[in-house]
């Protein structure tokens, strides 16, 4: 007998692909790690810190045109205990530079950084005493979108990368003496 | 009758002739050049004149002259006289060594953060400011960005080739 109501049938609802794995009669057997990273990348909870014009390619970016939510990143959170992603779209001047760092070192572990645009990422045309010259210079940053400011499809692109990244992580990699030298080297613990 | 600038000059030179302060006319706005030390007592006439009335502070900034050897410094204040609608410009010259001008909060409590400002780009002393620190740039900078011997570009910038990027 045919079911009255049925789910998912729409073709244009795009599942994510399986991970690799032995699959049998009511089991599967994949890595943790595969499985970790699938559930992490598709569900980025990103945090805004948008200080000017690349913010505002971002707020187009989660608007409805772009649709940020497509990939996992329905919901921004404006505090940073909630959230995996900081996105910094703007100018970071020095004066900005100490919030920042507060920003990053109030996420929980694993977090991940977006430099959104020329500015975040290097300065940008602000070559100037009072402009910090790229947010890598307080905090690591993940993925490097340029543009002055990028275009929204260039923030998706970066998130995309981003996912990628997650996607791929170890699960030991934020306890390795390798990344907890990286805080090290920017002071963070 | 409105006020016009000769009549300030002449109040100006009536009270202050001994100061022989300095008139200038430039883009069309007058500019009173009065020694350092005097800025307050000229600032209070100008306020406090019936005629004058000059009430507003509407900017006081600094500009940094290398080539002028003992007067490097030149503070300036914009005054308006809201009934008359009159604008005016009030220098004081500093030697960049010893840049110190007494503070007008005592006048205009809106120069507070004024001067503080001007400390903070120029450098200069504010005697009797209630709380002379930095107000726009980081607290640990240890120069006066805006005096002319420092470059605009950031000097601890490493990442940018010079060739390429025109320094």
């Amino acid at each position: 007998m045919p079911r009255p109501v049925q789910y998912n049938t729409n073709d244009k609802v795009k599942l994510v692909d399986m991970p690799e794995g032995h699959m049998g009669e009511g089991f599967m057997a994949t890595s943790f790690d595969k499985v970790v990273g699938l559930a992490r990348k598709n569900s980025l909870w990103p945090l805004p810190f948008a200080t000017s014009c690349c913010g505002i390619e971002f707020m187009a970016t989660m608007g409805a045109d772009y649709d940020l939510a497509r990939f996992g990143s329905e919901r921004m959170g404006f505090t940073p205990r909630q959230c995996d992603m900081l996105l910094v779209a703007g100018t970071i001047a020095k004066k900005m530079a100490p919030i920042l760092r507060q920003v990053y070192v109030q996420m929980a572990e694993p977090r991940w950084v977006v430099a959104i645009g020329a500015c975040a990422s290097s300065g940008g045309i602000f070559d100037s005493y009072s402009v910090l010259q790229g947010i890598d210079q307080i905090i690591p940053v993940d993925v490097y979108v340029p543009g002055c400011p990028p275009r929204p499809e260039g923030i998706i692109d970066g998130i995309l990368k981003l996912q990628e990244l997650v996607g791929n992580e170890s699960l030991r990699r934020r306890h390795s003496d390798h990344y907890k030298q990286l805080l090290a080297g920017y002071g963070i613990q | 009758m409105a006020l016009t600038y000769e009549r300030i000059i002449q109040r100006l030179q009536d009270k202050f002739n001994e100061l022989s302060p300095g008139f200038e006319e430039t883009y069309g706005l007058l500019s009173v050049t009065v020694p350092a030390e005097d800025n307050l007592k000229v600032m209070q006439f100008l306020y406090d004149d019936e005629e004058l009335r000059f009430r507003f502070l509407t900017d006081l900034t600094a500009v940094h002259y290398p080539e002028r050897t003992d007067e490097e410094i030149c503070v300036v204040y914009h005054l308006h006289n809201l009934v008359d609608n009159v604008r005016l410009r009030l220098k004081v010259y500093v030697p960049v060594a010893k840049p110190d001008v007494f503070t007008a909060t005592r006048i205009f409590a809106g120069a507070n953060w004024m001067e503080r400002e001007t400390y903070d780009f120029f450098g200069v002393n504010f005697i009797g400011h209630p709380d002379l620190r930095r107000i726009l740039n980081v607290d640990d900078m240890d120069y006066f960005p805006m005096r002319k011997e420092y470059t605009l570009e950031d000097p601890q910038r490493t990442d940018k080739d010079d060739e390429m990027f025109g320094r």
